[in-house]
């Protein structure tokens, strides 16, 4: 196993942060932590990253412990911390060139390792961190977390704040550097990004809700979920809350999501009642279920 | 309101040296519409915001918000606006109750007006057993939520939301929309901007911008069918993938 | 090594490029020593005095002549009458009035004394007591340039001021008390500021997660400021001794040698005060608040240690800077070695150890 953790519990100043946290993560596996600020993704990392002491449980990064191996734990993995911590007076080359020096390596020896994504910000080289858009800092703390071909890379919401054509290609850089072989452990608070990854941990209030892959995940989803639209979509919820068999509705997108209380929906039923509260433009038809909806059915609970 | 626009945008630029943050962009907002303004990191939105909070002066083009001048009637602008951001939000070290007294001062309401808006702040969002504790103390998605009601207190024409809900559970993140239709729905102008790309669904006009420009225009369901996608998230990246902003 | 010149490297990267941190460091110690120098001292410069003269014979024009070619007074009112005296004080121009009692001259010679009074602006006491000083020592020069004793009771100004700073040069009793000052904000401040600022910026973090040991993180952040002290305390001293002929009368080595001592100690205050304060302006106010305020009330610099109460002349004990003034002092004013200043030295060592034993105590080799 790359990563392991048995029984983890941290509590800090009497709240407990994270909670009997068990999981396992596979050599070359890309592992997700999907959950809202204050889940205690970040509480998690820094266990695994020798940066915080875990009150119960114990944990293996790489083979070795994070209490009595911290020493050599720091030298083989990579931890890029949540905010982008860079050098924001350093340019762009210089955070690089100083992130290789603590490493004891150079940026021309795992060149190749971040070729891909270097030179996306070459053109920028000599440019402050300060002043990069996030979606570029984004690139440079990745770089920087990966000068010196680290086994495991612990990436802390790497997305969190950036735009949705940065986030892609992010993901899209994750794979590569996943097909590469190292083992990548991120956490994010965009539910949608759970798919991009093999497996996920769903968290919230400190506990993992549930483990698996994201299809196996949605399988597991008993309800039978509807996406309903019509013209005015705040009065279309309003209306659903009323609907004696409702069991959720969530808005979703374009359309609201919607699952029934009973195993089997009468349609015609439902739309029935939507006309006679005075809904127009209404569509109601199956869809899958989302990581998002698994999340908020468990959240509830 | 005349013509029931609260936000009409001619052709604003803003240029910082030779660097065209904001390139000639033009747009309406009705009153009770809910416009999500999308856009890249660095493709100008903060620097559009910030012209028509009245924070920033333009360097050529009109705008008028709420009815007045972003040039010269920047004082009007900001007491008929609110304004959220997920950056600045509520102070940590007061409590809700203390907190809402504040703002309450600062848009000059009475006492008597902050006691009343407390108590149905109280009803509506439940909050009889947290409107004494410390703000600090809250989740986020509470303090989000309070952070919206604020900047309703004064009952401004338009809120200016700035990434209301990075970071917020889907829960909350829910909750906080209903509360932004119910808004809209007493004829409350919203003004959002967003990285989550099913929020862009919700509202009732998107506009995304590229490189300081505005690319894309409409209702969502309207740009979806141009530009022959399934969701906004498709759209976003057709437009903005390949014309990275330059920073 | 290469590790540690890398971090080095960097830490200069951050000082050149913030130009406030730039400031402090060069700008403060030679805009503070021409302050103390030029502007706020006790010496006094061109103050206009007026002259009530009732013999104006040979000897008060004498003595009024030698007052006049003076740097210290410009005479440019001459009164008639005592009754004018009020009047040309609530003006408020003139400082002071030298009344010379009538038949001046005829009184010395055939008495042996006269009287000279002298009514001073007490409004600002401190410039009272400097212009009657000056007026003293004038009047005492002219006594002795004449052979004679008892003329208007002239009072000597005290041994001390007078065999350690002859020409009453307020700029060398500063010197000290800036040097001190400047190396405690730059060792201390900055670099429990240049500290905490990785911890709130969360690069802390990595360097954590990284396999430069943490005491190796913390030198590379000292040894810049170390060298940065040095510089700073070589500026000092050239300014003192070049702009204002301040005589060093001790070893230039001893005074080197002590110096690097106390930028030690202070640096080791600094690494504590990193050790407790999270964000940077956390760090800012304990070392203004813990660390300046101290040294500029109790050190001795500006209020004389012997005329505190008995509690803050005991607390005035545990603050570094105060060994620190008595050492520089000794070397720079009296010129004394090692055989007067040692206990002093050995106190400053002990401190420095005392400091840097709390701190990699205290020194978390994780976040909490």
């Amino acid at each position: 196993m790359s990563i392991s953790l048995h029984q983890i519990s941290k509590t800090y100043k009497g709240i407990s942060a994270v909670q009997d946290i068990s999981f396992e993560v596979k050599p070359g596996e890309l592992f997700g932590i999907i959950g809202p600020d204050g889940a205690g993704k970040t509480t998690l990392f820094r266990i695994l990253t020798t940066l915080l002491l875990a009150d119960t449980g114990t944990a293996v990064v790489a083979g070795m412990d994070v209490v009595e191996d911290y020493i050599a734990i720091r030298k083989s993995v990579g931890y890029m911390p949540g905010r982008f911590s860079l050098y924001q007076d350093l340019t762009v080359e210089e955070n690089l060139q100083f992130f290789a020096t603590i490493f004891g390596t150079t940026l021309e020896r795992n060149y190749e390792l971040i070729k891909e994504i270097y030179e996306q910000i070459e053109p920028f080289k000599t440019r402050r961190a300060g002043k990069l858009s996030g979606g570029m800092k984004q690139k440079l703390a990745l770089c920087c977390a990966l000068i010196h071909k680290p086994k495991v890379l612990f990436l802390d919401e790497p997305t969190t704040g950036v735009d949705p054509v940065s986030r892609k290609e992010f993901w899209d850089m994750l794979k590569r550097l996943q097909a590469k072989g190292i083992t990548i452990l991120v956490s994010t608070p965009y539910m949608d990004e759970a798919a991009l990854c093999d497996r996920v941990a769903l968290m919230q209030n400190g506990r993992i809700m549930e483990i698996d892959s994201p299809k196996k995940i949605v399988e597991k989803y008993p309800k039978a979920v509807y996406e309903i639209g019509a013209g005015e979509r705040h009065k279309l919820i309003q209306v659903l809350r009323d609907f004696p068999y409702l069991y959720s509705v969530y808005p979703f997108g374009e359309y609201v999501h919607y699952t029934d209380s009973r195993s089997d929906l009468d349609i015609p039923e439902l739309e029935e009642y939507l006309k006679a509260n005075g809904l127009t433009g209404i569509y109601i038809g199956l869809t899958e279920p989302t990581i998002e909806d698994v999340f908020m059915e468990m959240a509830k609970e | 309101m005349k013509d029931n626009k609260v936000i009409a945008v001619k052709n604003l630029t803003k240029r910082f040296g030779d660097f065209l943050a904001v390139d000639a962009i033009s747009f309406e907002v009705k009153a009770g519409e809910i416009f999500g303004f999308l856009g890249a990191n660095g493709a100008g939105k903060t620097t559009a915001m910030k012209m028509l909070i009245g924070i920033s002066k333009p360097s050529s083009g009109e705008a008028m918000v709420a009815g007045f001048d972003v040039y010269t009637q920047t004082e009007l602008i900001k007491k008929n606006i609110g304004y959220m951001s997920q950056k600045f939000a509520l102070y940590d070290d007061l409590t809700v109750r203390e907190n809402i007294t504040f703002f309450g001062g600062i848009y000059g309401l009475s006492r008597a007006t902050i006691k009343e808006k407390v108590k149905v702040l109280v009803t509506e969002l439940k909050l009889e057993n947290i409107i004494d504790q410390l703000v600090g103390a809250l989740p986020l998605g509470w303090k989000q939520k309070l952070s919206f009601s604020v900047s309703l207190l004064h009952d401004p024409k338009i809120v200016f939301l700035d990434e209301p809900t990075g970071g917020v559970d889907p829960i909350t993140r829910r909750q906080f929309w209903e509360m932004i239709y119910h808004a809209a729905d007493k004829g409350t102008t919203l003004f959002v901007t967003t990285h989550y790309m099913d929020e862009a669904e919700y509202c009732d006009k998107v506009s995304i911008m590229v490189n300081g420009k505005i690319e894309a225009m409409g209702p969502p369901k309207l740009l979806k069918e141009r530009y022959g996608a399934g969701n906004l998230n498709e759209v976003f990246l057709k437009l903005a993938r390949g014309s990275k902003p330059n920073e | 090594m290469k590790r540690f010149i890398g971090f080095v490297k960097k830490e200069f990267y951050h000082i050149y490029r913030d130009k406030r941190s730039l400031f402090i460091l060069f700008g403060m110690p030679i805009a503070q020593i021409l302050l103390f120098g030029f502007a706020i001292t006790n010496e006094i410069n061109k103050v206009e005095i007026a002259i009530l003269d009732q013999a104006k014979d040979a000897t008060t024009i004498e003595i009024i002549n030698k007052m006049a070619t003076s740097k210290y007074f410009s005479i440019n009112r001459y009164l008639a009458a005592e009754s004018e005296v009020e009047g040309v004080f609530k003006e408020g121009k003139v400082k002071a009035v030298i009344n010379f009692e009538k038949d001046f001259g005829e009184k010395m010679v055939k008495r042996g004394q006269a009287t000279i009074q002298l009514v001073a602006d007490a409004t600002d006491p401190n410039t009272a007591n400097s212009i009657t000083n000056y007026i003293l020592s004038i009047v005492q020069q002219y006594n002795q340039s004449i052979n004679l004793h008892q003329v208007g009771g002239p009072q000597v100004l005290t041994q001390t001021h007078m065999a350690f700073n002859p020409e009453l040069k307020s700029v060398f009793m500063f010197v000290p008390g800036v040097m001190t000052i400047i190396l405690m904000l730059v060792s201390a401040m900055m670099t429990s500021i240049s500290i905490a600022k990785e911890k709130e910026l969360g690069t802390m973090e990595i360097l954590l997660v990284s396999p430069l040991k943490p005491f190796q993180v913390i030198l590379g952040k000292v040894v810049p400021y170390i060298l940065l002290s040095i510089i700073n305390a070589i500026i000092i001293v050239l300014l003192s001794i070049f702009i204002f002929k301040m005589p060093v009368q001790g070893s230039l080595i001893l005074l080197g040698a002590e110096s690097v001592l106390f930028i030690l100690t202070s640096l080791s205050l600094g690494i504590l005060i990193s050790t407790i304060a999270k964000t940077q302006q956390t760090a800012m106010m304990i070392s203004l608040m813990g660390l300046m305020l101290p040294v500029i009330l109790l050190s001795g610099f500006i209020f004389p240690i012997g005329s505190m109460p008995l509690p803050l002349q005991i607390i005035s004990n545990i603050i570094p800077a105060k060994w620190f003034i008595l050492i520089i002092k000794g070397i720079m004013l009296k010129g004394v070695g090692m055989a007067f200043i040692w206990k002093e030295t050995i106190i400053l060592i002990g401190m420095t150890l005392f400091f840097i034993g709390i701190s990699t105590y205290k020194y978390k080799i994780r976040l909490e």
